[in-house]
């Protein structure tokens, strides 16, 4: 952040970070570019999977763990691949006793397979379950502000609508309903899915955001660390935008040079 | 006898511990994290977790995800 900006950190369940882009690790060619594009991105918090240990076939396999450092990052365990409330509690017990007891959990349940669409039901089941079970719960939901506030009203620490579908690329498709869940939110409110590219991420930054999540607009960018480095720009770009408060829009022109002092006058 | 490990038939001597199958696994001070029957096991009570045949195993780790 420049020096005329007088941001305060995103604060999450009581934690500070001082990057608003959290990104996840999923579909990179290997560890060394996930690495190279958590680097370029300057993100805090990193997303991960939890997933079966494939047994007897090579215990020596490289672990993401030993790529992304715990000490370094702070890692955010996610439920993807959950359909149901139950595997997703399940998921996150399972990854805080991987993180040594770490609480802070992304949690998502999905629809079907076509749309990765949030199975909103499911999902506040689950986030009732996990918050009395003393995780701090970031939510993933659809852009519906009575779902918001009610995950809210459940005791979730931030409620992350989705942009557009998880990895298409569509960027922010209705901001009038996002617009909708950042003025009653209470939490931080963080756009997770959907995010194209840089502009999508600044957009929503403009919008009020607290942060963004993204993984595919990264990952899936022919240079990935690149394009990290353009997210990072772009979400404090939309941050300091959002702080500056834009002009007006106006419906006729309104000279930036004076008229007094022309030659023709 | 025989539990389910990771979803699969899985043989071990009938005095195993979720130590000793973790060791036998090669995934001794892994980072992964264990299951029985639904219910977590913490690293801590590994040694002391006896198995019993039809136990419901499942051990995972951490993968790229978004």
């Amino acid at each position: 952040m420049s020096s005329v900006s007088h941001d305060t950190p995103l604060t999450v369940a009581g934690r500070p970070f001082a990057s608003r882009l959290l990104v996840g690790t999923g579909k990179y060619r290997d560890f060394d570019e996930t690495a190279a594009a958590i680097e370029a991105s300057g993100a805090d918090v990193v997303t991960f999977a939890v997933r079966r240990t494939n047994l007897g076939q090579n215990p020596d396999e490289a672990n993401l763990l030993d790529a992304i450092s715990p000490s370094r990052y702070t890692l955010l365990p996610n439920t993807a691949g959950c359909y149901t409330a139950k595997d997703a509690v399940r998921t996150c017990r399972l990854a805080r006793e991987l993180l040594d007891g770490h609480n802070l959990v992304k949690l998502e349940v999905l629809g079907d397979d076509k749309t990765l669409y949030p199975n909103v039901i499911e999902t506040l089941a689950a986030a009732e379950t996990l918050v009395n079970d003393g995780f701090d719960v970031m939510v993933y939901t659809s852009d519906d502000p009575i779902v918001a506030k009610e995950l809210e009203r459940r005791g979730c620490c931030a409620v992350m609508p989705l942009g557009s579908l998880i990895g298409s690329g569509h960027g922010l498709l209705n901001p009038a309903t996002l617009a909708l869940i950042l003025e009653q939110a209470e939490v931080p409110v963080l756009v997770d899915a959907g995010i194209g590219t840089a502009s999508d991420a600044a957009l929503a930054m403009e919008m009020g955001c607290d942060g963004v999540l993204m993984n595919s607009a990264i990952a899936h960018a022919k240079q990935p660390a690149l394009m990290a480095s353009a997210m990072r720009k772009a979400i404090e770009a939309g941050r300091e935008a959002f702080l500056a408060e834009r002009m007006p829009r106006r419906a006729s022109a309104s000279a930036s040079s004076p008229f007094a002092g022309r030659i023709n006058a | 006898m025989q539990i389910q490990l990771n979803g699969e038939p899985y043989r071990l001597n009938a005095d195993s511990t979720l130590a000793t199958l973790i060791e036998s696994l090669g995934l001794a001070g892994r980072r992964i994290a264990i299951e029985v029957n639904e219910e977590i096991v913490p690293r801590s009570l590994h040694a002391e977790t006896p198995l019993h045949a039809g136990d419901r195993v499942e051990v995972v780790h951490a993968i790229g995800g978004g």
